[in-house]
């Protein structure tokens, strides 16, 4: 049985990948090649400025693969991939919250699995540590910002994991309503705390140093020697597009994951549950 | 008369035991996260492929949009 599930979970979630893909390629790689063309007109500025000051300009780095590549195929690889990922864990959650989750059917267990995952994975975490197209981020902060991020994943997977635990032990005492939203509840006091807790990325300290007193990452207008402005700094259109556009391409994709698993899981599990003693169908 | 015994309540039609289940639980979650890590992380702050940047590159939009950080 766990086979078969988690087989049908990686299926569905290549599946899911592949939708979200074509969402991505659609509305997704405009803002992506805006935010690279902004970054070289950025390198440009910057270039002429050290040259009037003097300084000793940086050079570019060179292309390992085409942007052609990377906007059609890679991207395509990518998604698909990580679908088929978040599939094959999806069903693991799902194989183990079968039968142990209170009186659910395999169905709608499917689509809150489905859920969890995209609130764990993705939501909870992006509300902390948003994604960022290219030429957001410092390089010499790549490090700190993935511990930061992962931490966040982590620690939303868990609490959610513990919520469903304190949900269902309230059940006796509060009935299924109040518990669940004691357990909800819960899951925001305490997520919320860690939330406080972690830095931005435009505190930690080489950020600090460098840039001054941010609260990210975000390229700010250039100045020149007088002060003025060279350059602006990133496009919020671009940026709001490109977040708007990340969170639907996770939704997609978790949604697909629930939908096309939902079919399949009620399809090997209820014969079984509908099948009483007697013979009879139990229609629901 | 059927040969199923009905489950004790009718929210458990299939409980799965993780410990006789665990070679398929625990292989399907360790290939995810080899995934996870090839996709979202690899050659950016860790790198099992020493300072070479194909993985990186090649998944590199997918990375910046399934929320990972990047550059
Ligand atoms: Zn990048």
């Amino acid at each position: 049985m766990e086979k078969k599930l988690i087989l049908r979970g990686a299926l569905a979630g290549a599946i899911a990948g592949l939708l979200s893909f074509l969402f991505a390629r659609i509305f997704a790689e405009p803002q992506i090649q805006a935010a690279i063309s902004y970054e070289s007109a950025r390198e440009a500025a910057q270039g002429a400025l050290d040259k009037a000051a003097g300084l000793p300009m940086s050079h570019g780095d060179h292309e390992v693969f085409s942007r052609a590549i990377q906007a059609n195929v890679g991207v395509g690889v990518g998604i698909i991939l990580f679908g088929t990922a978040m599939g094959a864990l999806f069903a693991v959650g799902y194989a183990i919250c079968l039968g142990r989750t209170g009186d659910v059917r395999p169905r709608s267990l499917a689509m809150l699995v489905a859920l969890a995952g995209f609130l764990g994975f993705y939501l909870v975490p992006s509300l902390k540590y948003p994604a960022n197209p290219p030429s957001i981020g410092h390089g010499e902060t790549i490090q700190q910002r993935t511990s930061l991020y992962l931490l966040m994943v982590l620690f939303s997977l868990m609490f959610l994991v513990a919520a469903v635990w304190l949900g269902q032990r309230l059940q006796d005492r509060l009935g299924n309503w109040n518990a669940a939203l004691a357990a909800g509840a819960a899951f925001v006091v305490a997520i919320g705390i860690v939330m406080l807790i972690l830095p931005s990325f435009g505190e930690l300290a080489s950020n600090r140093a460098s840039y001054g007193d941010l609260a990210t990452e975000t390229p700010q207008p250039l100045k020149g020697a007088d002060g003025a402005i060279a350059f602006p700094g990133f496009p919020a259109d671009t940026l709001y597009a490109f977040r708007v556009y990340s969170v639907a391409a996770q939704a997609i994709l978790w949604s697909a994951i629930g939908l096309i698993f939902a079919p399949m899981a009620d399809r090997l599990l209820e014969p079984a549950r509908d099948h009483r003693p007697g013979g009879e169908r139990v229609t629901r | 008369m059927s040969s199923y015994s009905p489950p004790t309540s009718a929210a458990t039609p299939v409980v799965i035991t993780v410990s006789a289940s665990a070679r398929w639980l625990l292989g399907a979650a360790l290939f995810a996260l080899v995934l996870y890590y090839f996709i979202g992380l690899d050659q950016g702050a860790v790198s099992v492929f020493g300072s070479d940047t194909h993985v990186h590159e090649f998944v590199h939009d997918a990375r910046h949009f399934l929320g990972f950080p990047c550059h």
